[in-house]
């Protein structure tokens, strides 16, 4: 009973900062047809802002609202500012070539901005503990448990309603599906698409900052360390379906409740069975779970 | 099933979720025939063709070929035991030149798999090909790469890439669209001589009637996935339902 | 099948290169160079292998898989069988790669783009999975590789040198002769169009999968021939994602248009690594950044289009 407990409060925490990640990950492809590997650095510059607006917080004893604030203003700059900069002066140019072809340049833009990092914040670890040694932990069902990552649950219900609501109740949430089903007719209707695909890796950066912004609290934070999330958010969104919103929900609770499974049963075996789903969910539907259906073209 | 008949077809039917593009077709073809294809658009010309060289699964009834069952076998199959097929749309190798499209499907349609290990461009393998080409009037081509041709040109060497294979039942989807009128006879000479040569059953779908009149030994139309009338071409073009719904005066 | 391949005229300038790279790297060149030389001729057969995939259209973003098989099964052989002669390590790598290639091409010839990347990226995270987590293959830390032997006699730095040439050598010769082979050609055939590939009577699964065998062949050497000359093998410098990306982005910077383009892309990649790592330690990942994207944007076709404009405008000048 604790034994199930402790795996799937570990799954939850690992799920939802994997499907606030993801989720970034799977618009962005949904829309413009990106696989952005570039998706780490949003991560990894959202953990690292995040980071060092925490500490200097912590160190100066401020009130414990401006760390939560400091974390979405992180995302929100990170975001806005990678994501700007690289839909703008590099993907822009590149729409209509070859998809591998993208996914490389993607590729150099997240060796780029890693190295970045390592300019800019130097290769010593960072630990910004405050928000989450202040909130402290709780019992549930005899296994103890930080709140602050039960918040973070919290967060990904939020992320994930605030989406769903976006898709299905907004004008712009129906224009977005329509770009997403056919990009061509949604340009003969008059939607201007290239806004359409700025916006929209605005915001998937933003999700994958914020996923990076808010887990720093738990773990420590150091150059390269985004390294194993670009392919594990990746294994989450092909294995949910890439382009899906539900597929990333199911997905990352998926990888999550594996992972959790793994580290506690078979450490061992930890990373090999993410994989191992991941391949096994491609050779046997290869859209993925949850496929967003596509437009019959003739 | 009848041995003497080199293709039958019994109540074939198919339907795309629950549109019925083709039923109750019983075709019986003997070896040698020229048979010409008929039918508006939409009649179910192509989808009786793809259905023959395995293209399309029939959604039920038979296809008979030299007496053997060979409903719903694969493309490639059907080309091993000798059923080829030209393209309404060509589908040949866009990137690469005229004669290297020859010279892939020659290669491919030499039984001994030696010949694939076996440089491309081998001298006598090209000296073949040029043969071909000039057959076909597009030697002089030969050199240039295909997505520069004209559609005609394109059609050329299609026909010419399933007839290389030495086919025992060849289909040509509309083998004329395309070709420019002053060059229409001249191509389907060619062609269907070549054909008549080596005993090489054809069933060509077709919309001009000046060229079934022509080459035809039958007339099989089409209208609303139906067989309406299957007969000889004189005949056929006098047939009150082929007038109504084929030649629409 | 090679009748008449060294008369063909990129093999033949292939060898001469090699040739005298040989020479050089034998007697002129610091250590140093020569050891880029040495490994950026063992990458490249992995980066000939993508570029022969590529040819197809289908990019492996897990190539690194073949590339660690080998080199693991190198360092394996060494542990139980005490296997130290350098031919049959490398004959070993690339049979295991190769028999690894042959059983998942049988589901990988089904993918195409995307899916197909993907595919092999999951493929090689699994085997990574459990070679980063595995204690008796070292884990994180890897397996170190002793020096190799040539039937019982140690062999030199020298010596492997120019044994990983002469391997360079046959491979271009063996890849030439597939490429330009009616079967060779028959996947620019598949780019083009699979329905009429399937038409002409040929499986296109097969013809997929021969190619896929013989890619993996080809990264399975590289990963035993660098197993030898590092001397060691690890998953995150031999397995990880990042790797694959690595190998994919030397064929980019390489171009698909010669034989050779792969081994000099190799070369000029382990060149801008250390340079890059000599000068700016902090930022050398930032400059190979930097130059796939400079390549892709402003030389699509690789390095190797580059040469040829030269080729071009040297023409042009002398006319």
């Amino acid at each position: 009973m604790q034994f199930l407990t402790t795996v799937l409060l570990d799954g939850l925490v690992y799920a939802s900062y994997l499907f606030i990640v993801s989720l970034g990950l799977t618009i962005t492809f949904g829309v413009m047809k990106i696989l952005n590997v570039a998706h780490g650095s949003f991560y990894a510059w959202g953990a690292y802002l995040a980071s060092i607006a925490i500490i200097y917080l912590g160190e100066n004893e401020y009130n414990s609202m401006f760390y939560y604030f400091s974390i979405f203003m992180a995302a929100i700059v990170a975001g806005l500012f990678f994501g700007f900069i690289i839909e703008r002066f590099i993907l822009r140019k590149m729409y209509g070539e070859d998809i591998h072809l993208i996914v490389l340049a993607t590729f150099g833009i997240f060796w780029i901005l890693e190295d970045l990092i390592l300019i800019v914040f130097g290769a010593d670890p960072l630990m910004p503990y405050y928000p989450a040694m202040e909130l402290g932990g709780l019992e549930i069902a005899g296994v103890y448990q930080g709140v602050y990552s039960l918040t973070l649950s919290g967060l990904a219900v939020v992320v994930a309603f605030i989406c769903w609501y976006f898709l299905k109740k907004t004008k712009w949430g129906k224009l977005l599906q329509s770009v997403i089903f056919d990009r061509e007719v949604s340009v003969s209707m008059g939607i201007n698409v290239t806004n359409v695909y700025l916006i929209t890796f605005i915001i998937g950066g933003m999700l994958g900052a914020l996923g990076g912004a808010y887990v720093a609290p738990t773990i420590s934070i150091s150059p390269g360390f985004a390294i194993d999330v670009v392919v594990m958010s990746f294994a989450v969104v092909v294995i949910g379906g890439m382009g899906s919103v539900p597929g990333a929900l199911i997905g990352s609770l998926m990888v999550g409740m594996i992972r959790a499974f793994a580290v506690h049963q078979a450490p061992v075996l930890e990373l090999f069975i993410i994989y191992a789903v991941m391949a096994i969910v491609l050779i046997i539907k290869p859209q993925g779970l949850f496929a967003p259906p596509k437009p019959r073209k003739i | 099933m009848n041995n003497n008949f080199i293709l039958q077809t019994k109540d074939l039917q198919k339907s795309f979720s629950g549109i019925i593009a083709a039923e109750n077709i019983n075709i019986s073809v003997k070896e040698g025939e020229i048979i010409g294809i008929i039918g508006a658009n939409g009649a179910g010309k192509t989808v009786f063709v793809n259905m023959i060289t395995g293209y399309l699964k029939p959604t039920s009834g038979k296809i008979h070929f030299l007496g053997n069952d060979i409903t719903g076998i694969k493309p490639r199959e059907a080309t091993h035991i000798g059923v080829c097929r030209s393209f309404q749309v060509s589908q040949v190798f866009m990137t690469m030149t005229v004669k290297q499209n020859l010279m892939i499907a020659m290669s491919l349609s030499k039984k001994k798999g030696g010949q694939l290990l076996l440089p491309l461009e081998d001298e006598k393998l090209s000296k073949e090909c040029d043969k071909i080409l000039d057959l076909y009037k597009i030697k002089k081509q030969g050199d240039l790469i295909v997505s520069t041709l004209s559609q005609g040109m394109r059609k050329l060497l299609d026909i010419a890439m399933a007839v290389v294979g030495n086919p025992k039942v060849l289909l040509l989807d509309e083998p004329t669209s395309g070709v420019s009128v002053e060059e229409k006879f001249g191509i389907m000479d060619i062609v269907i001589s070549a054909l008549k040569k080596s005993g090489t059953t054809v069933l060509f779908v077709e919309h001009d009637m000046e060229i079934v009149e022509r080459y035809v030994d039958r007339v099989i139309a089409f209208y609303q996935g139906q067989v309406i009338c299957d007969d000889t071409p004189k005949k056929a073009l006098k047939n009150k339902k082929v007038i109504q719904y084929v030649l629409g005066s | 099948m090679f009748k008449g391949i060294l008369k063909d005229q990129s093999v033949q300038t292939s060898i001469g290169v090699i040739f005298i790279l040989l020479i050089f790297g034998s007697f002129i060149l610091p250590e140093w160079m020569s050891n880029n030389f040495m490994y950026g001729m063992s990458r490249g057969l992995a980066v000939l292998g993508l570029m022969i995939l590529w040819r197809t259209n289908l990019v492996s973003f897990g190539h690194a898989l073949y590339y660690g098989f080998g080199a693991y099964a190198v360092a394996l052989c060494q542990k139980f069988f005490g296997v130290t002669d350098i031919l049959l390590r490398l004959l070993i790598a690339v049979a295991a790669a190769g028999l690894l290639g042959f059983a998942l091409g049988f589901i990988l010839r089904k993918y195409r783009e995307i899916f197909f990347a993907m595919l092999s990226l999951a493929f090689s995270m699994v085997l990574y999975g459990l070679l980063a987590k595995a204690e008796f293959l070292g884990s994180t830390d890897g397996m170190s590789i002793s020096p190799s032997t040539f039937f019982g006699t140690e062999l030199g730095r020298i010596a492997l040198f120019n044994f990983i040439g002469l391997v360079v050598i046959l491979a271009i010769i063996f890849a030439q002769a597939y490429l330009r082979s009616s079967l060779g050609h028959l996947t620019t055939a598949i780019q083009d169009n699979e329905i009429r590939v399937e038409y002409l009577g040929y499986s296109v699964e097969k013809a997929i999968h021969i190619k896929y065998v013989i890619s993996a062949c080809l990264a399975g050497g590289a990963g035993g021939l660098m197993a030898a000359s590092l001397g060691q093998v690890d998953p995150d410098s031999m397995v990880l994602w990042s790797v694959s990306g690595e190998l994919v982005f030397v064929t980019i910077m390489s171009g698909l248009g010669n034989i050779l383009a792969p081994f000099i892309g190799a070369v000029i990649f382990e060149f801008i690594r250390t340079y890059a790592f000599e000068w700016a330690p902090q930022a050398w990942q930032m400059i190979i950044g930097g130059t796939l994207l400079a390549i892709i944007f402003f030389s699509p076709g690789g390095l190797w289009s580059l040469f040829q404009k030269l080729n071009f405008l040297r023409k042009k000048n002398n006319e």
